[in-house]
């Protein structure tokens, strides 16, 4: 089977019905993880409310997947709390805490069959014939995998085994789903349609509560309606998906969360009444949107590479002068770099004038004030 | 492939034949015909007969084969069970306790088995534990010399096993001995099975501590190979021998196709 979407069947709209309702709120209270002397999460505050998908990203080894395993029981927080509904699970096991949970391999069971699988965690919480029958029907209709009830795992394909591992942890109607990077075993065209199957599957489970932990930006910013950075077991900024990507806190959301060009700049005229500041690049005044910026402070102005366009129009009111160092066609995108004053500058573009100039050029860029954010300097976390 | 030229290949498969040949066929094929010689005073012997075969079932040997194959079972049932135990339990300790423990299951591999058979008699030839002459002290000598083994076998394949597995079935509200007996034993079932069919070869070769503690009606094949040829009769004991490689490549067969069939592979 291809990587189709999940079916929008009526059986997928009657297991929506019931699973509706059912995601309960997460809630890190001051929770740390520490093995031995090394602190692998430093204590972190943080809800995930019912029905949102909550997305962690950061490099490797920056707690991420330290924070669901804390979740799922399989790691012992060093100090604080986790709630999940009104329960607190802190110190409940495993079995107790009434999740589903997708790893990186799947993790499916080699010597049962698809059905089984499905059917694994109800036979294991003792649940009644019929209503198995009935779950694991409902389950592989949701992720379309109906058809290879019968099938053992080594049978499937790798987004078949994804779907089959999630369809395994919705027959449970779990109170929060936990992700753990459940794409990263995929190719890229695949790992592009699961992503946006999932997002399908949440729109008709929209009662879970899912925690998805991925270290790539592109599965956070399609899932996720808020997502949290984590760097050295620290949450470095957390937020609604599309706020964090237009006005990211620090340089390093910046950075992680899509690409950004970062101008220094002096901030020469304080954030007016419209939410812009005045600043000065060399000998260039910019504006940006920024936050409680005052004049004189060294800040960064964060423009995405998408918002910088070589022709002037009357919104990109921003001019700046690069030297073109470097042309990357990459067939619906083309990248330039350019050097703007010692700051390597990143352009993409999808359409270009016919006739790019050559590199040593200097091109002017046109950019407009609602597309930039103004940054601290100093807030490099 | 390591040897692209054909020479090369040829030169290793030559000698590949003359290390197999003489240092695995050579001795098994000499105890085959010595099974079915009549007389040898040649190179070859001067006549087949199955007459060995006949005299040594119709004697002694059903016991022997019965007594090696109940003490092989027996003990290699109780070497995975406790071995199994072991591994699973070591799982879950600190790496140095672990260390340690594992080499003390190592301790009775090394030691030479007639030293075991000798620990035991000593150990087990005063009230209250008055084992001496009895078929329990033959067990416990085979279940000491094998149970490394199970449990290194065990311990292989628990090391090989994602964590995955069990904290996903955790994670499904499957209890630790739901988990075990459904996810875990099953996933582990190439390696148990490897485990008790090393164990049982190994038990029913075992000669070294049988010697030292079997009773007069509890003769395992290899102590009946060993009378038989201590005597002189050495075709009898080469019968007797044929018999006990048989039974042994019969069970270990059989265990492969159970592990293909539980695999699937």
């Amino acid at each position: 089977m291809s990587a189709a979407a999940f079916t929008g069947t009526s059986v997928m709209d009657i297991d929506a019905a019931k699973v509706r309702g059912a995601g309960s709120n997460v809630h890190f209270d001051k929770v740390s993880v520490a093995y031995g002397a090394h602190v692998v999460l430093h204590p972190l505050t943080l809800d995930i409310a019912p029905g949102e998908i909550l997305a962690m990203i950061g490099p490797s080894g920056s707690g991420k997947t330290t924070a669901l395993r804390a979740v799922a029981g399989f790691v012992r927080p060093a100090s604080g709390r986790i709630r999940i509904g009104a329960t607190d699970v802190t110190d409940l096991p495993p079995y107790e805490r009434g999740l589903g949970m997708v790893v990186q391999n799947y993790a499916l069971f080699p010597h049962m069959r698809v059905e089984d699988n499905v059917a694994f965690g109800l036979r294991a919480q003792g649940a009644d014939k019929a209503l198995i029958g009935e779950r694991i029907k409902d389950a592989l209709a949701t992720v379309g995998m109906s058809a290879y009830a019968r099938r053992y795992p080594r049978e499937l394909s790798g987004g078949q085994q994804q779907r089959v591992a999630i369809a395994r942890a919705l027959a449970v109607r779990p109170r929060v789903l936990l992700l753990d990077e459940p794409l990263s075993a995929l190719d890229a065209q695949i790992r592009r349609n699961m992503v946006e199957e999932i997002a399908r599957l949440h729109r008709s489970l929209p009662g879970l509560t899912i925690l998805y932990v991925t270290h790539d930006q592109t599965e956070a910013l399609t899932l996720a309606d808020k997502i949290a950075i984590m760097r050295d077991g620290r949450v470095c900024s957390h937020g609604p998906t599309t706020e964090l990507y237009r006005r990211p806190p620090n340089r390093f959301t910046a950075e992680f969360l899509g690409r950004a060009n970062l101008l220094p700049v002096t901030i020469a005229e304080a954030v007016g009444s419209k939410g812009f500041a005045t600043a000065r690049h060399g000998d260039v005044t910019l504006t940006g949107a920024g936050r409680d910026e005052k004049a004189g402070d060294k800040s960064l102005l964060c423009i995405r590479p998408q918002h910088l366009s070589l022709t002037a129009d009357s919104e990109h009111t921003n001019r700046i002068v690069g030297t073109l160092r470097e042309v990357h066609w990459q067939g619906e995108l083309t990248h330039l770099v350019l050097d703007v004053d010692g700051t390597p500058v990143r352009v993409s573009a999808t359409r270009l004038p016919i006739a790019l100039p050559e590199p040593g050029t200097k091109v002017p860029l046109f950019f407009a004030p609602a597309d930039t954010s103004l940054l601290p300097e100093d807030a490099g976390v | 492939m390591l040897v692209w030229s054909r020479s090369g290949r040829l030169v290793l498969w030559v000698l590949f034949a003359l290390i197999f040949g003489v240092l695995f066929l050579a001795p098994l094929a000499v105890i085959l015909l010595s099974s079915l010689a009549d007389q040898w005073n040649g190179v070859l012997p001067n006549g087949l007969t199955t007459e060995h075969y006949t005299d040594v079932i119709s004697g002694s040997a059903g016991r022997a084969v019965k007594a090696s194959l109940i003490t092989g079972f027996l003990a290699s049932a109780l070497a995975l069970v406790s071995g199994t135990w072991a591994a699973l339990s070591l799982r879950l300790q600190g790496p140095a306790l672990k260390r340690l423990l594992g080499l003390l299951f190592f301790i009775p591999s090394a030691v030479p088995s007639v030293s075991v058979g000798l620990g035991l008699l000593v150990a087990f030839s005063h009230p209250p534990l008055l084992l001496n002459g009895t078929v329990a002290i033959v067990m416990i000598a085979h279940f000491v010399l094998i149970s490394a083994f199970t449990f290194g076998n065990v311990s292989a394949g628990l090391a090989r096993l994602s964590p995955d597995f069990e904290q996903v079935a955790s994670s499904l509200g499957a209890r630790p001995a739901y988990r075990l007996w459904h996810v875990t034993l099953p996933l582990l079932a190439p390696y148990l099975v490897a485990a008790f069919g090393l164990s049982f070869a190994l038990s029913m070769g075992e000669l070294g501590a049988t010697v030292m503690v079997y009773p007069p009606g509890w003769v395992t094949l290899p102590v009946s190979i060993f009378s038989l040829t201590d005597r002189g009769d050495i075709f009898a004991g080469a019968a007797l021998t044929m018999i006990l490689v048989v039974a042994t490549l019969v069970l270990l067969l059989g265990l492969e196709r159970i592990t293909k069939r539980a695999t699937g592979s």
